[in-house]
């Protein structure tokens, strides 16, 4: 998550200072991602170092105010206008997990397989429960709502539908499982694991 | 805990004998209360579908017995059964099964009038129906003039009209697109919290976080169940503004 464009984004509608920085941006994210509010400042040191924003004195109660410059601005347009590198996709310990239960001896991998789903489920259970609540509050459809209760919502969505990628994830690989437990035993291979032969754990790592 | 409506204990369902005989169900125990909305979910051929159908009295179990509000299915003839599912059960399929010929609330209406109610107060009873799913204002409508996630409703009001406390969905959104499918099961969810008892068959894993209760089959037992949690703590924050 880049704090260093979320901060200069939020910049661009004026000048803030810290605390309204952090409020805004977890306004609009549903405090999905809360930040510190020593996060915040360092950024904002290392903004104003890298001079994409500067201070623009005091407002009158003591609060550093900040704004962006030109040069934070290109940055910002430039970070809107480029996709998000999912090259190098983050560690997931799910699949790590899943790997390593498919290759190590004495692990129930159709048990670990069930048991994450049923946390999953809950998950989306909690989230769909949320999104109801939320969309149920101001009794309008999210068409209609304020950006700030939309993004909200849009956050939502999206933990939802990761979540729901993962379940189906999960109903592939049980699925595959099942498909090379059948071609095992009609062709006689025995297995170390349920579902596996060799090459096929090779694929998995 | 409120009142059971549909109850499955030590329900066996095996199709064909001997040696080609398939087992859809085994020992499956299930209670369903009034005001609870509960997703089945499961592979193909893990049973979902025969637990549905069984619960509606479209089949009968080999051995166990399914209870609808208190009654068990298995001592009843058919002719009492079909009284049930008439008065006691809604389905809601994939494919609506709304027919043609008729506009919407005459659609609804069928099943009240099938059951000897006069034609006027079958059509009042529709109407009500009709307006629990917001659609009481399409109800002279054919259904080659209604979209998708419209038909879905007309045939959630038909499961619902008179009363029935058992609605039995199987996919029922599988026709429709994202929102008009979230759309639909807000109606359900919302039937649900009115004190129906909504069974729902689905293989979308997003759809069943509507339930508050998810039950996972496979090769015909039920092998997990995971309830809503209400823990607060999670994202309360965004619920604040």
């Amino acid at each position: 998550m880049s704090i260093r464009h979320s901060l200069l984004a939020l910049l661009q509608e004026g000048p803030r200072y810290g605390y309204q920085l952090r409020g805004e941006f977890e306004e609009r994210t549903g405090a999905t991602w809360p930040l510190n509010i020593g996060q915040v400042y360092t950024t904002l040191d290392r903004l104003e170092r890298d001079a994409l924003v500067q201070k623009d004195g005091d407002d009158g109660e003591g609060h550093v105010v900040y704004s962006v410059t030109d040069t934070g601005r290109a940055e910002v347009a430039e970070w809107f206008a480029a996709p998000v590198a999912q090259t190098n996709p983050p560690r997931n310990e799910l699949a790590i997990k899943l790997a390593l239960a498919l290759t190590v001896e004495c692990v129930n991998v159709t048990a670990v397989i069930q048991t994450q789903r049923t946390a999953s489920i809950r998950q989306l259970q909690d989230y769909t429960r949320q999104r109801r609540a939320a969309v149920g509050t101001t009794g309008a459809n999210s068409f209609t709502r304020g950006s700030n209760d939309t993004a909200w919502l849009l956050v939502l969505d999206s933990l939802i539908f990761a979540t729901e990628a993962e379940i189906r994830w999960l109903d592939h690989c049980e699925g595959w499982m099942a498909q090379r437990a059948g071609v095992n035993q009609r062709a006689g291979v025995t297995s170390r694991k349920p579902g596996l032969i060799a090459s096929d754990a090779a694929v998995i790592k | 805990m409120s009142s059971q409506v549909l109850q499955l204990a030590g329900v066996n369902r095996t199709y064909g004998a001997g040696a080609t005989a398939v087992a859809a169900l085994r020992n499956v125990n299930l209670t369903i209360h009034a005001g609870e909305f509960v997703a089945v979910m499961g592979p193909s051929g893990s049973g979902k579908s025969s637990l549905l159908t069984l619960s509606g009295g479209l089949d009968k179990a080999t051995s166990g017995e399914v209870f609808v509000e208190g009654t068990p299915l298995s001592g009843l003839s058919i002719n009492e059964l079909a009284r049930l599912r008439r008065r006691a059960v809604g389905y809601v399929f994939q494919d609506f099964n709304l027919v043609p010929t008729l506009t919407a609330v005459e659609n609804v209406a069928l099943p009240r009038e099938l059951d000897g109610i006069p034609a006027r107060k079958a059509r009042r009873q529709a109407m009500d129906a009709l307006r629990l799913v917001d659609i009481e204002q399409l109800a002279d409508r054919f259904m080659d003039q209604m979209s998708g996630g419209q038909q879905q409703r007309v045939a959630i009001a038909r499961a619902i009209v008179g009363q029935r406390r058992l609605i039995l969905a199987d996919e029922p959104t599988g026709a429709l697109d994202s929102n008009t499918g979230d759309s639909i099961l807000e109606v359900l969810r919302g039937r649900a919290e009115a004190g129906a008892a909504v069974v729902l068959v689905t293989h979308e894993a997003r759809h069943a976080g509507w339930a508050d209760r998810v039950v996972f089959l496979r090769d015909g037992r039920i092998v997990d169940e995971a309830a809503a949690q209400h823990d607060p703590a999670v994202l309360l924050t965004g619920l604040a503004h």
